[in-house]
């Protein structure tokens, strides 16, 4: 019997261009001459480096801690040595540079000791911590730290487990060809989600333009000890994106804010369920990924990387970029994020890299006033009214965005792509939500700052009627002291001593007390605090010199 | 910096509009066919004026002139706004209700996109108002008039050079379906009388209810091209059927079939064409229900209780008057605000 779907609003059927780097199988990528690790892979707080240059790592071994709660740590991609700690060219739509370890591989490729864990005896929490350490998050795209997920919390249970290989962006076609060619591991790491999560039902929803897929991942499920069934979904994307997926296969919605959870689903991609199988029963951490090079390269396919792999290694490897290139994109066409520079490493969330060229991706059109055609809330596959956020956006009233749900929009482009105006509709949107962040930061610096200076105001108050008080108790003790008239030398000389004393302990204090409080400042930070350092203990010395000579 | 998506459908407004014009063709087709050439002199009129008034507002702007010419929305206003007028009347009447149309109503309130008002229907309430002569001389049906106006005689006498020699404007004009039930129903007849006139044809009208059902057609074409949703178009003819069937089965006698009025007059062009005019209407799915039942029933209202020969216009601008409000009310649940969050 057929499992009943449900749809969604809308959607659109972008051509798929998967079969380009579909035809080859995935090949083990060889190890780049130097490896860029950003500590900031993840969402949530960036890792801590816990390596210093120059010194020798292991292949495995942790180089950033997990430092927060939202947080999981990165690991050596190979054995080498570390080169440098600085900032880097990243992924980001920022276009910014991020802090990353550079490793100088040694070509032994030789792992640190690591081994299985025995999951099933293990103390739940237990188990979640060492995920963190190991480094998992979700390769789906989020790159949401996994241990967080997979808490059941204090229902101890969610239902519902679903394995995401919808894979709807065009050109991507990694959680495809791992399906392919790994779905055993997949299922194993699905035994391992089920366990934690105490499931009884696992899905896996794989877009119908993936017989080959479908067919292996049916065929393990087959070989499974536990039910795994295999739902083909309709191809219309955003199909793959994991509200979207989750109403297709159960009907239900996340609540707007909340979590998968609140309504008993767990959702994690499949190459997710793949890793988490290698850091359960081998005890590797996320060092790797399968990552498809597509677009104008002369043989697309899709490798498994190391973390760090500069994109110019990799776009090599699939036959060089045609001469027409015009730039890289990391993951899809619909949702990726443009590349400055050929240098930026690949990271967990690093899906696919896509050589553009002006033929593939032509740019759009001179932008028309909006008609509120609302071919956009049509497509829409969060109900938004696009064409009304968009008229909000652009006069700056931010407050109507967040009334017309500006935070329920997943940023999924298909309002861009169907527009008939050629409106960049995402970049308003996305422009919006940074404005609100900024003005909620700003509000809440503000709220601080207030709060200080509404204490310092009490606080000197306070001590001005203190000093008052001690002055008044001084001024009747002298009045005392003059009746009593008897002027007396040992007293005197013991005050004296009483004084000194207190002075010395004061220096001491002084020399004693070293006020860093900088342990949680990011690493650019901590340089700066460094050269400052350095500079001013230079200076101490020259005077020093100078003094004794 | 560019950021994605970085492919896009194949769609413009270009694309759109000139979808909307290629639906009107067949609905122009058989006015040609029923009611003689002299449309088309007024279309060709209404539309060099329509671009040419376009040009010199965009050039006003500092917008570039091509794009905004090539959108195809002027065109279509001049389009909808000749469909709407007697195919007679005087040029400087297209003139003048073109020149509201597009600078009135359009330019002046912002340009594409901008306005609150369908333009087409503004040009046609400033012409029906000030010149309602002129805007009570239709065309006879050519079977039921004296005479036949070849493209160029029709041309000649809408340029003022009046008609060929020994023809009088009576042998080939007449009032509309409409206009003669109005009158007759003023007289004292009843509905049944008044339907056996040969104006009236079948159901619509002579002519004019062929011409509708090329509207009808035309429509549905847009509505599978999915440049328009169902629901105006439905809530529309459901609003004017209903209000009309209920009056009809009160009294027969003073309120005529509701079929007649799907059939005749403005009825499917203002359901497919005008009132789906994206710019001015609702856009919730709900709301362009609301909009479009509104449109419906006021239509109704006008023809039978007022005084004006048609309703499509006044309903469709006194509807656009609601729209902020239909949208603010009729706003679809977004995703993860269907069912409420578990409470903890």
């Amino acid at each position: 019997m057929a499992r009943q779907l449900y749809e969604f609003n809308g959607g659109v059927h972008p051509e798929g261009h998967k079969y380009a780097s579909t035809s080859r199988s995935i090949a083990i990528a060889p190890l780049p001459k130097v490896l860029i690790v950003p500590l900031s892979q993840h969402i949530g707080q960036p890792a801590k480096p816990i390596v210093a240059v120059g010194e020798q790592v292991w292949k495995g071994q942790t180089i950033g801690q997990a430092e927060g709660y939202v947080s999981v740590a990165v690991h050596a991609p190979t054995s080498g040595t570390v080169t440098a700690i600085a900032s880097h060219a990243v992924a980001h739509p920022s276009g910014l540079a991020d802090a990353c370890i550079t490793i100088a591989p040694d070509g032994l490729d030789r792992w640190i000791e690591h081994d299985a864990l025995d999951y099933r005896n293990m103390d739940p929490s237990h188990l979640r911590n060492r995920l963190r350490e190991l480094g998992i998050a979700g390769l789906g795209g989020a790159v949401f730290p996994s241990f967080i997920k997979l808490n059941p919390g204090a229902v101890q249970k969610v239902p519902v487990l679903i394995l995401n290989g919808a894979e709807c962006e065009p050109w991507i076609t990694c959680d495809d060809m791992i399906m392919r060619e790994r779905a055993a591991g997949i299922l194993a790491g699905a035994a391992i989600m089920r366990h934690m999560l105490r499931s009884d039902e696992v899905l896996v929803g794989i877009e119908d333009n993936k017989p080959e897929a479908i067919a292996a991942m049916r065929a393990a499920a087959s070989q499974c000890d536990f039910a795994v069934e295999v739902v083909a979904v309709p191809t219309l994307y955003p199909g793959g994106g994991a509200k979207q997926l989750i109403r297709t296969l159960t009907g239900k919605e996340v609540p707007s804010g909340g979590r998968s959870t609140d309504i008993g689903v767990a959702a994690f991609n499949v190459g997710t369920a793949y890793t988490l199988h290698r850091a359960v029963n081998y005890g590797e951490p996320l060092i790797s990924r399968i990552v498809t090079v597509t677009g104008n390269v002369h043989r697309p396919q899709n490798f498994e990387v190391l973390v760090g792999t500069p994109v110019s290694e990799l776009v090599r490897l699939a036959g060089a970029v045609k001469d027409d290139t015009s730039g890289y994109v990391m993951g899809g066409p619909m949702m990726g994020i443009d590349l400055v520079s050929s240098d930026v490493p690949v990271v967990k969330a690093t899906n696919c890299i896509l050589a553009k060229s002006l033929a593939l991706f032509p740019p759009p059109p001179l932008a028309m006033p909006c008609i509120r055609c609302t071919r956009c809330a049509q497509a829409c596959p969060a109900d938004l009214q696009p064409q009304e956020l968009y008229w909000f956006a652009r006069a700056k009233n931010f407050g109507k965005t967040q009334e017309y749900n500006l935070f329920d929009c997943i940023e999924c482009g298909v309002c861009s792509y169907v527009c008939p105006s050629h409106i960049p509709l995402v970049q308003y949107y996305r422009y919006a939500k940074s404005e609100i962040w900024a003005k909620e930061k700003d509000k809440k610096a503000a709220d601080l700052a207030r709060e200080r200076h509404e204490f310092r105001q009490l606080r000197t108050e306070r001590e001005k009627q203190e000093r008052a008080a001690k002055l008044a108790r001084k001024a009747s003790a002298k009045l005392t002291e003059a009746t009593a008239n008897s002027p007396d030398g040992a007293a005197s000389a013991a005050k004296k001593t009483a004084i000194q004393a207190a002075i010395e302990r004061a220096k001491t204090k002084k020399q004693g007390i070293t006020p860093r409080n900088i342990e949680n400042l990011p690493l650019a930070k901590l340089q700066e605090i460094a050269e400052i350092e350095a500079r001013r203990a230079k200076i101490h010395a020259m005077a020093q010199d100078s003094v004794e000579k | 910096m560019l950021s994605s998506p970085y492919i896009a459908e194949k769609s413009s407004v270009s694309i759109i509009m000139l979808k909307v014009l290629a639906a009107l063709v067949p609905g122009i087709a058989v006015y040609v066919w029923f009611f003689g050439p002299a449309i088309l002199v007024t279309l060709t009129l209404a539309s060099v004026t329509a671009l040419a008034l376009e040009t010199i507002a965009v050039r006003l702007r500092g917008w570039p002139a091509k794009p905004f010419l090539m959108d195809g929305s002027a065109l279509v206003t001049a389009w909808l706004l000749a469909l709407s007028l007697p195919p007679i009347a005087p040029w400087w009447l297209i003139v003048v209700g073109t020149f509201f149309a597009i600078v009135v109503a359009k330019h002046l309130y912002g340009g594409l996109g901008n306005n609150l008002f369908n333009p087409a229907m503004v040009g046609y309430a400033v012409l029906i108002i000030s010149f309602p002569v002129q805007m009570t001389q239709w065309s006879s049906p050519l079977s039921l008039a004296g005479a036949h106006l070849s493209f160029l005689d029709s041309a000649q006498y809408i340029f003022g050079g009046g008609l060929p020699d020994g023809l009088k404007l009576d042998a080939i004009s007449s009032a509309t379906p409409l206009d003669t039930l109005r009158t007759q129903l003023q007289l004292e007849h009843t509905v049944r009388e008044i339907t056996h006139l040969p104006i009236f044809g079948n159901v619509g009208g002579t002519g004019g209810e062929a011409v509708v059902l090329m509207f009808l057609l035309g429509g549905l074409y847009l509505w599978l091209a999915r440049i328009i949703t169902w629901h105006i178009p439905v809530a529309f003819i459901a609003g004017l059927w209903i209000t009309g069937g209920l009056f009809h089965v009160a009294d027969p006698d003073r309120y005529i079939s509701p079929w007649f009025h799907l059939a005749t007059g403005g009825t499917m062009l203002g359901a497919f064409f005008i009132a789906t005019d994206p710019v001015s209407g609702a856009t919730t799915p709900r709301g362009k229900l609301v909009f479009g039942a509104g449109i419906g029933i006021l239509t109704y209202i006008i023809r039978a209780l007022g005084g004006y020969p048609d309703g499509v216009a006044f309903a469709v601008l006194l509807m656009n008057i609601m729209v902020p409000l239909i949208d603010t009310y009729t706003q679809p649940k977004v995703y993860g605000h269907k069912q409420k969050a578990p409470t903890e």
